[in-house]
């Protein structure tokens, strides 16, 4: 070894020594990083987490340059958009990077989620990171809406317009709440300063903590793994390491490096290539500047929102009120919370679960996917049926079909899991 | 609120009528035709820019398309404007509420919003019609608040409808005639729509070209390190069996 790296490895430990005698850094690398033991058999569903991590970082980034530039004022704020997209060096790269990265971000998430649902990962003692996971869930919801905002776009107008006019179906104190969220009585300059706030800085830091808690909790309990056993069961009897474990650091470290750069390799040919995504990442009409006067013939939600906006428009109003299909969109969403309750099966992993589990996930996936396609259309788009149903129009009735198939996935679980046969588990992990 | 959330419900049936039933004129244009773009730069600041801004566009962007500072100054600035200057409508925008009805609509981004296919066919549709307050209406946007521009160009088309029976069923066929001839044969008049809605997707994002010739050079070095790290991931798992 020369002289001179020699002295560097001495700096090197000394500073790590000074630091350690003050901050547990040695201790946490290894608990979280170099010690952390993961199942060595992660298949392709366990890329997502370390990939929302990443999208989370990139947003954040991305969107401290856009605030540098970007106006929260309604006669501004529209204008401000498209002099970062033209006048600002590297402008228009940044606001397409934090525009796909959203929808990207619903992607990724919602297979990271499909994933848990795979393989029974919200199960005993994993309940609270299932828990903890759904809040962020919620708060990206919260985080996407308030964003999309911001642009002040028609579709930015009118949507966040019917959303919160959606509050305001709450019976007794609705329109107030309404009123109160929008800071007017109807969308105007006060709703895109708040939202601004809410976008940029509070739940921005209430995600951030959130995404540590939920690593705390995973690197507490450990991670789950596509044969649903626990890997903490069997263990060397002399380093206490598990059989099936495998440090995170480097194994997963490296490994999650290529999922990284093909998750960047389809980031990029959308941002470069199709940042509108046909229209569905970047709406047509959001090109036109808010017009309170002007409503759009048709307003969607943005496609990450469209199954649960499905949903709303599926549950006839009761009583000339919109509550019920308010109260079972809600529903749709914070029915995720039971799930580790619900489920009475007697194994994790979908491998050993028995035909009922399987064919119920299948219609589940098949019926979030139908209401997502059918929220991002008008009601009419596949006609009406003839006399026979009172023309009632297809696309509702598929809705409403769809939307009994979604909450009964929930609501029957505990039956069918229970009556659902299952194969035994191995007792170590298999590849 | 109920009622908003109802006319939410019954609105994809306007949207029909306001547009979805029109079958949209393929616009075919080319985005790297310097050309074109140019002649279509040289028909807005000439007829859509008397009345429409566009309001994010600066004139020295036209720079891109390989004309030189002073070529904009004498061939494209008619207002006084400066070369940095974004194109503002020489109309005042009280002025243009009043005459039109509505103030006219910026056209900074219009490509992207109403699609070039859209306005391309727009901009052929015009006819002559005495029960609108211009004289004129369009089909692609039918009661339109702008009178047609262009008419010295394409000359004054009206709308011919012929009912047909297919075996008892009624169909009506709508038509435009040109019933007096422009300046230019309809084929010019073509590739003139045609040159300046290439302008107008320009202008909508200037950068779209570079975007995508970024996009070529990120992707080809993705490749490489997609290469390098399954590579790398390769070596350290060697020893996990």
């Amino acid at each position: 070894m020369g002289k001179f790296t020699g002295w560097l490895c001495r700096t090197a430990t000394a500073t790590v020594k000074w630091i350690d005698e003050r901050f547990p850094l040695t201790a946490n690398w290894k608990a979280h990083m170099s010690e952390y033991y993961a199942p060595k058999n992660f298949n392709f569903w366990y890329y997502f987490g370390s990939l929302a991590l990443l999208i989370l970082v990139m947003q954040i980034i991305t969107g401290i340059f856009l605030t540098m530039h970007y106006k929260p004022d309604a006669a501004q704020a529209f204008a401000s958009v498209e002099y970062i997209m033209r006048d600002v060096p590297w402008g228009s790269t940044i606001r397409y990077m934090h525009s796909t990265g959203a929808s990207l971000f619903f992607v990724v998430v919602y297979l990271h989620m499909f994933r848990g649902l795979l393989y029974g990962s919200y199960r005993k003692p994993r309940e609270l990171l299932w828990l903890v996971g759904v809040v962020i869930y919620l708060c990206l919801m919260a985080e996407a809406f308030f964003g999309y905002l911001l642009p002040w776009g028609q579709m930015s107008y009118w949507g966040a317009q019917v959303i919160v006019n959606l509050f305001a179906a709450i019976p007794f104190i609705g329109p107030d709440l309404a009123v109160w969220i929008r800071g007017d009585y109807v969308v105007s300059d006060a709703t895109l300063n708040r939202f601004f706030a809410f976008h940029v800085i509070a739940v921005p830091l209430v995600l951030l903590g959130l995404v540590a808690a939920h690593l705390l909790a995973l690197h507490e309990v450990g991670s789950n793994n596509p044969d649903g056993i626990e890997i903490k069961k069997k263990k060397d009897p002399n380093t206490g390491v598990p059989l099936d474990g495998i440090a995170f650091y480097p194994y997963y470290v490296v490994k999650d490096l290529f999922g990284v750069v093909v998750f960047l390799m389809v980031f990029s040919a959308i941002v470069f290539f199709a940042p509108e995504m046909g229209g569905y990442f970047l709406e047509h009409n959001n090109f036109l500047p808010a017009d309170p006067l002007k409503t759009p013939p048709h307003i969607a939600p943005v496609w990450y929102f469209t199954p649960f906006y499905s949903i709303l428009r599926a549950v006839p109003p009761l009583f000339g009120s919109q509550f019920p299909g308010v109260a079972a969109m809600g529903l749709s969403v914070m029915i995720f919370f039971l799930l580790p309750w619900l489920d009475r099966g007697t194994v994790k992993s979908i491998r050993y679960r028995g035909g009922i589990y399987k064919t119920a996930l299948a219609l589940f996936v098949v019926s979030f996917l139908v209401l997502g396609y059918l929220g991002t259309a008008p009601t009419n788009v596949w006609g009406q049926f003839g006399a026979w149903l009172g023309h009632a129009e297809r696309a509702t009735v598929v809705a409403r079909i769809f939307t009994l198939i979604y909450f009964g996935f929930f609501i029957l679980m505990p039956w069918y899991t229970r009556i659902d046969k299952t194969r035994p588990e191995p007792e170590r992990v298999t590849s | 609120m109920r009622k908003l959330l109802l006319a939410l419900l019954c609105l994809p049936a306007a949207a029909i009528a306001a547009g979805g039933e029109m079958r949209l004129d393929h616009a075919n244009i080319d985005p790297h035709d310097a050309i074109s773009i140019q002649r279509g730069a040289r028909t807005f600041v000439n007829y859509c820019l008397n009345c429409h801004s566009a309001a994010s566009m600066r004139y020295n962007r036209l720079m891109d398309l390989g004309l030189t500072e002073n070529q904009i100054k004498d061939n494209l600035i008619l207002t006084g404007a400066k070369v940095g200057d974004t194109m503002i409508a020489s109309i005042g925008r009280k002025d243009a509420k009043a005459f039109f009805g509505v103030e006219p609509p910026d056209l900074s981004v219009i490509a992207r919003a109403k699609g070039v296919d859209y306005l391309y066919t727009y901009m052929r549709t015009f006819y002559r019609d005495e029960a609108t307050p211009t004289g004129w209406n369009n089909l692609a946007f039918p009661n339109v608040g702008m009178p047609h521009a262009l008419w010295q160009l394409q000359g004054t088309q009206v709308l011919k409808t012929e009912v047909t029976e297919h075996g008892g069923h009624k169909q009506e066929h709508r038509k435009l005639e040109l019933a007096v001839p422009g300046s230019l044969s309809p084929m010019e008049y073509d590739k003139l729509t045609r040159d300046l809605v290439n302008y107008l997707a320009f202008m909508a994002e200037p950068e779209a070209t570079k975007r995508t010739q970024i996009g070529v050079v990120v992707l080809l070095f993705l490749t490489l390190l997609l290469a390098l790290t399954w590579a790398l991931k390769q070596a350290y798992w060697k020893d996990v069996h």
